[in-house]
Formats: structure tokens, C-alpha cells, sequence
């Protein structure tokens, strides 16, 4: 009797409770990585183990499922930061990522190995001149993409097409083809622990990346003006916006959060290997945005969505592995996933699920009235 | 030659449309490429079998182009293909050599394929307004997951009747032979692939340019809106591009197989984008409305002609032709870029 009464009471505010946050962008995205995680808790409660061990130098070291996808995933974490301001301002994508990840990863080598490929020491110092240098030019290629998209008006997927033709091509012709690798654990402690903090250092780079996007986003006007360049590009000149300048950034905002990925990428392995390093992960990073709920047609866009997108792609990566299915034929459940995901968050497909919940309403309405 | 005098002559009555000049300009490229490369490279390009070569070897990229440079016009795009191409020669080799299946049942089994993918993006792309570019990402996924769950290794097909197949050379006429260096006749030759090609070429340029179905789908391209507004079926139009698109990969993955004869997941990588490449080259915008199948042919050309060029020039390393063909595509999209401001220009100073 006071069960059913309290769930009387209850039952608008319940119902009122979901409908807002249905109608939030977040709430896909954050269901999907529910489902993904009750999912694995239903079929391997071991799944979400954590352990503290030793690796192999004797540090210690957290292991388990979460911390696999936290440190495997901090690659397409930062690349979505870039991705989802590039998507919002030039409605269009990026798909040259993974080779501006292999050239910045070549760079790095190229110089901290020098001509001989081979490095037995790399000092901070040089890994750091590395990493800067490697910066400017992904910003450099960043640019070059940009230039193309904003001053040339031709189409984000196009305009990049050149760069992912030519990019691993480029990063092969840094190192003379030759493959470098640096045989001094400490190059790895960035792909890998730092000897004393047992999280995983990719997953630090991560937080401080989305940190300063955060900040970013948060003191300048960076993030609206983005929105509004790609809403509609005219009425934002008129504003006074400059959609040119602000494509522009975007692009070379991007190409900074690449030679990051290249140095993580790079330093997780210790050497390169130009036609796998970061392999279709421009088409993972594309998902991730568009499993954020973001439009790919530009416009509004919601970073924390994109960034729970990456890791909802890297969870599906790690639960497939723990049910021992193959890497090559890992992307075939990839696609079902994101097809069914992709169709749930369809807008034909919602507003006809809400026209059929209205109709179950009003039918269900006029049954009690009928019972009155 | 008839539509390039066609061109020619509405260049004169300056009233060229943007789907036409951007055509002259590719064939333009292309034929002073290759007779650049006869000039300086000489011997080599100037065999007809080169040339027969290229398209031995670009059949398969003809066909799947085709059907990009379709579903480009009306504004979308479909970047599954060369994963569609990779799991019907999969298919078709497993079907062939482990099952012992015939070669008609082979030829289905692609058609179908293919069929299924159009059928399946197309829906979701037309009618539940998902945007192309994830559809089709996703099918790429899918293409390439079920290519290795089929068969995760590659293998020859020994199969009898396929073998003698993919041998048959359709002999050209005698002009084209050449005498080798013990003064014997060599015939010029195709192969069997070749043909569908120019069979797709010549049915879809008829359609595109002759048929009403065909002006649809610039229309749609153009403007979905005023498409609409004229009683164009928007939805079906979008739908029926991504279908013969599947269909066109399903038939490339065959022309695929026939050439290459064997089964492996990574046959055709990077298919998609050589297809895109080409299809731009080709003059079609991504931004859809303009667009042409002979273009998609002479893109495909263009892009072959470029890598012999630069591999007949002693620039053996791989690295070369991917920067080769990247900046082609620069210099294209520049162009194209140029193109649409002169065509905004023009208006705006019609308006005014």
C-alpha cells in the first residue's frame, strides 16, 4: 500500500527526471559505457580486478582490465580533443592523424637516435628537444591542413586525404627508411610507468592534456567561437568572428595533440614501424567523436562526450581481447557495436521511439479514462 | 573523344559547367603526362602494352570508382569499398578452392555481397539520416573484420576453370603488337576485367548524362532541398547511389580476384582512398552536384601514369609515389578550389 502510494507520488518527477536526462548529449555515451561495463560484470566479475604488481624492472606497477583501457586508450583520448574542435568548427574530419603521429614519432627518433638509428642513451634534455621539435612540425602540418581547409575552402576529409596519402611516406624519409630504436628503458617510462608511480604515465600525459583543454575552453572563447563558425560560418563574420583564423587554430590545435600520441606511441615500443604505428586510428578517433553525440556536420559539440567516446572505443577494444578474439577480427564486432550504437542515437530513430512512447501514452490515457 | 569536343565546344561559348572544365583539365593532365613521359622517359611508355597494362592492372580501381565518383555526386561518400573488394576475393577464393564451388556460384557470391552492403548502408544513410561517412566507416570495419574471420591467411587459388579465366587475354588488334628484341611478334593484349570496366564506364556516363534517373542524382547533390521541391524522391535517389556503389565493389572485388587470383586480408588496402583520389582527380566535388564517371576513368589513369613516371625515373623507394600522388591531389584540389570561387564570383557579379 505505501510502496504503491510513494511510487504514485514518485512517478512524474521519475519519468520527468529521465526525460532530461535522455535529452542530454552525455547520456548515450555515458549509457553505452554502462552497458559495456555491466556487461563484462554479468559474464567475468573478474574483469575489474586491479592488481598491484612488479614488471620487469621491479617497479611497481598497477594491472587489470580498467588500467589496460585507461593507459591503451590515453592515445585516442588526447587525439578526440583536437578531433572534436577541428569536427566542430570545419563540420568535417581530420583523417591524416595517424600519419602525423608516424611522422612526429619519426622525428623524435630521428633525433634522438641521430643518423645511426640506433640510440643505447637517451638524456632528458634531448628527448624534450625531441618532443618540441616534433611539436612544431605536426603544428607545422597542422597548418599546412588548415591553410587548405580555411583559406582553400576545400573539404576537411579531402584536404587531408593528401597529407594521410603522403604522411607515412614522409615519416619513412625522415629516418631514410631505416627503423630506429632506442634501447634505453628510460626512453620508455613516457609509454610506459615512471619507476615509483604505479599509474601508468600515458594515463597522466592524458589528464594533464584534458586539463589543458578544460582551461583552454574555460578562459578563452575558444570553444563558443568554434560552435559558431560551425553553425554558420557567414553569420559568424558578421559577429566578427574570423572563421578563417579560427579553422585555422583549430587544425594546428590538433596537430600539437598529434606529436603528443607520437610521443607516447613511439615511446611505448621504442622504435617505429612506419606502416603500423597508429594504424586506422584516425577512423577510431572520427567514432569516437561521433559516439560523443557530436554532429559531424560541425557545430555544437560536448568535449567530456567525445573523451568518454574514445575511452567507450577502447573498452569495447579490451573486453573483445579478454574473450580472446583475434586483433584482425576485432574491427568486425567493432562495426556491429557502432552500428547499433549509431542507430539508437539516429534522430529518424529517436523521434520515432518518442512518437511511439507518446502514442503507448495517449493510448494507455484513454484506456483509464475509458475505465473511469 | 566526342565529349571532349563537347567540352571543348562550350568552353567557347563560355558557358561551361564546372562538371566539364574540371574534366578537361584531368584529361588535359593526363594526356600531357603520358606524352611527357613517351617524350623524356620514351621506349617504355610508348608500347601500347604499357598502356594496355595500366588498365590490366586498374581494372578493379575503375569499377569501385565508378561507384564512388556515384555516390560523390549526390554528396555522400562510401569508403567501405576496398574492405568490400577484400572480403569478396576472400570469399570467392575459399569458395573456389575449400568448397570446390563453381565459378558462376563465385560470381553471385560477389555480386551479393556487394548488394548486401549497398542495401544495408544505403538504407541507413537515406532513411535514417545517419551520416555516410560513419555508415560506411563502420562497414569498412566490418568488411575487413569478416575478410579475416573468413580466412585469416592468404592463398593461391588453384582452382581449374578460374586459372584458365584469369589467364584469358583478349588480343588486341595487330597495330598494337610489337616486335621483342628476337624480331617475334608479341600481341597486345587485355584482360577480361578490362572490359567490365568499360562496360561500367559506358552504361553509367549513358546513364548519368542521358537518363532521368541519371540527372537525379546530380540534383540531389546540388541542393537536397530544391531537389526536393522539384518532386525528386530524395531519400530513394541517395538510397539507389549507395546500392550500385555496393554493387560496383561487389563486381571490383570479382574483377579484384580474377586479376590478382588469390585470397588475403589485406588485398586492396587503401582501395578507398586511391578510389576517393582518383575520383577527385577526376573532377567530381566531395561537396556533391558535380561529377563525372569518364572523369573517375581518367583519374584512375592520371594516378597509374604518375607512379610509373616516378618509378620509370629511378625513384624506386615507395616513399616517392605516395608523395607523388599526394601532391597531384594538392595541385587538383587547388584547382577545384579555384573553380568554385571563380563560380561565386561570377554570380555575385550577376547578382549585383
Amino acid at each position: 500500500m505505501t510502496t504503491a502510494d510513494t511510487k504514485k507520488k514518485n512517478k512524474p518527477n521519475v519519468s520527468e527526471l529521465f526525460g532530461k536526462i535522455f535529452k542530454r548529449q552525455i547520456f548515450i555515451p555515458i549509457a553505452a559505457v554502462l552497458v559495456l561495463l555491466l556487461f563484462n560484470l554479468i559474464v567475468d566479475p573478474g574483469f575489474f580486478s586491479i592488481e598491484l604488481t612488479r614488471n620487469s624492472a621491479g617497479n611497481p606497477v598497477l594491472s587489470g582490465n580498467l588500467i589496460t583501457i585507461l593507459n591503451n586508450g590515453s592515445e585516442l583520448a588526447i587525439l578526440v580533443l583536437g578531433m572534436t574542435l577541428v569536427t566542430a568548427a570545419s563540420g568535417g574530419q581530420d583523417i591524416s592523424v595517424g600519419a602525423t603521429i608516424a611522422i612526429a614519432g619519426s622525428i623524435i627518433l630521428r633525433i634522438v637516435c641521430g643518423t645511426d638509428a640506433k640510440a643505447d642513451s637517451a638524456s632528458f634534455g634531448i628527448v624534450l628537444v625531441a618532443f618540441l621539435v616534433a611539436c612544431v612540425a605536426s603544428m607545422a602540418f597542422g597548418a599546412f591542413n588548415g591553410a587548405l581547409v580555411s583559406i582553400f575552402k576545400i573539404q576537411p576529409m579531402v584536404a587531408t586525404l593528401i597529407l594521410f596519402t603522403a604522411g607515412r611516406s614522409i615519416a619513412a624519409w625522415i629516418n631514410n627508411n631505416q627503423l630506429p630504436t632506442v634501447s634505453d628503458p628510460s626512453f620508455g617510462y613516457i609509454g610506459g610507468f615512471i619507476p615509483g608511480i604505479p599509474i601508468p604515465t600515458p594515463f597522466i600525459i592524458t589528464v594533464i592534456c584534458i586539463v589543458l583543454m578544460a582551461l583552454l575552453l574555460k578562459f578563452t572563447n575558444l570553444g563558443l567561437y568554434s560552435q559558431a563558425v560551425g553553425i554558420n560560418e557567414s553569420s559568424s563574420k558578421l559577429n566578427g568572428i574570423n572563421p578563417i583564423f579560427i579553422k585555422f587554430l583549430t587544425f594546428v590545435i590538433l596537430g600539437l595533440c598529434t606529436a603528443v600520441c607520437g610521443l607516447i606511441k613511439v615511446s611505448r615500443v621504442s622504435g617505429i614501424t612506419y606502416s603500423v604505428i597508429a594504424q586506422d586510428i584516425e577512423m577510431d578517433a572520427i567514432l569516437a567523436v561521433a559516439l560523443g553525440g557530436n554532429a559531424l556536420g560541425g557545430g555544437k559539440f560536448n568535449m567530456a562526450a567525445s573523451i568518454i567516446g574514445a575511452y567507450i572505443i577502447q573498452i569495447l577494444t579490451t573486453t573483445l581481447y579478454a574473450y580472446k578474439i583475434e586483433s584482425t577480427a576485432l574491427s568486425a564486432y567493432k562495426a556491429i557495436v557502432v552500428i547499433v550504437l549509431v542507430i539508437v542515437s539516429a534522430p529518424a530513430v529517436r523521434n520515432k521511439t518518442k512518437a511511439f512512447f507518446a502514442k503507448l501514452k495517449a493510448k494507455a490515457a484513454a484506456e483509464r479514462k475509458e475505465v473511469a | 573523344m566526342a565529349f571532349l569536343k563537347k567540352s571543348m565546344g562550350a568552353a567557347k561559348k563560355s558557358k561551361m559547367t564546372d562538371t566539364n572544365l574540371l574534366l578537361t583539365i584531368t584529361i588535359v593532365v593526363f594526356v600531357a603526362m603520358y606524352l611527357a613521359a613517351v617524350l623524356f622517359l620514351g621506349e617504355g611508355f610508348l608500347k601500347p602494352q604499357a598502356f594496355f597494362n595500366m588498365l590490366n592492372q586498374n581494372a578493379a580501381l575503375i569499377i569501385v570508382s565508378c561507384g564512388m565518383t556515384l555516390v560523390m555526386i549526390t554528396g555522400g561518400i562510401d569508403i567501405s569499398v576496398g574492405g568490400v573488394v577484400a572480403l569478396v576475393s576472400m570469399s570467392c577464393a575459399v569458395h573456389l578452392d575449400h568448397n570446390g564451388g563453381s565459378i558462376l556460384e563465385a560470381v553471385l557470391l560477389a555480386l551479393g555481397i556487394g548488394l548486401a552492403f549497398g542495401l544495408i548502408q544505403g538504407f541507413l544513410v537515406a532513411y535514417l539520416e545517419i551520416q555516410p561517412f560513419i555508415v560506411t566507416l563502420a562497414g569498412m570495419f566490418f568488411a575487413r573484420g569478416m575478410t579475416t574471420i573468413v580466412n585469416a591467411t592468404q592463398f593461391n587459388v588453384a582452382h581449374e576453370g578460374f586459372v584458365k579465366l584469369k589467364d584469358t587475354r583478349i588480343i588486341m588488334p595487330e597495330i598494337f603488337g610489337t616486335l621483342n628484341k628476337h624480331g617475334k611478334f608479341i600481341p597486345a593484349y587485355i584482360e577480361i576485367g578490362v572490359v567490365v570496366a568499360i562496360l561500367v564506364v559506358v552504361i553509367l556516363f549513358c546513364v548519368l548524362r542521358w537518363s532521368k534517373t541519371g540527372r537525379k542524382f546530380y540534383a540531389v547533390g546540388d541542393n537536397n532541398q530544391s531537389a526536393l521541391m522539384l518532386g525528386i524522391n530524395v531519400k530513394r535517389t541517395k538510397f539507389t547511389a549507395h546500392v550500385i556503389c555496393g554493387l560496383l565493389a561487389g563486381i571490383g572485388g570479382f574483377v579484384y580476384f580474377l586479376h590478382v587470383g588469390s585470397g588475403s586480408p589485406s588485398h586492396a588496402s587503401g582501395m578507398e582512398m586511391n578510389a576517393i583520389a582518383a575520383s577527385i582527380i577526376g573532377g567530381t566535388m566531395l561537396s556533391g552536384g558535380v561529377g563525372n564517371i569518364v572523369g573517375a576513368l581518367f583519374g584512375v589513369l592520371s594516378l597509374s601514369t604518375i607512379k610509373d613516371i616516378v618509378s620509370s625515373m629511378g625513384f624506386d623507394e615507395a616513399w616517392w609515389t605516395g608523395i607523388t600522388v599526394a601532391a597531384m591531389l594538392c595541385i587538383f584540389l587547388i584547382i577545384q578550389s579555384i573553380v568554385t570561387a571563380r563560380k561565386s564570383s561570377s554570380v555575385a557579379k550577376s547578382d549585383g
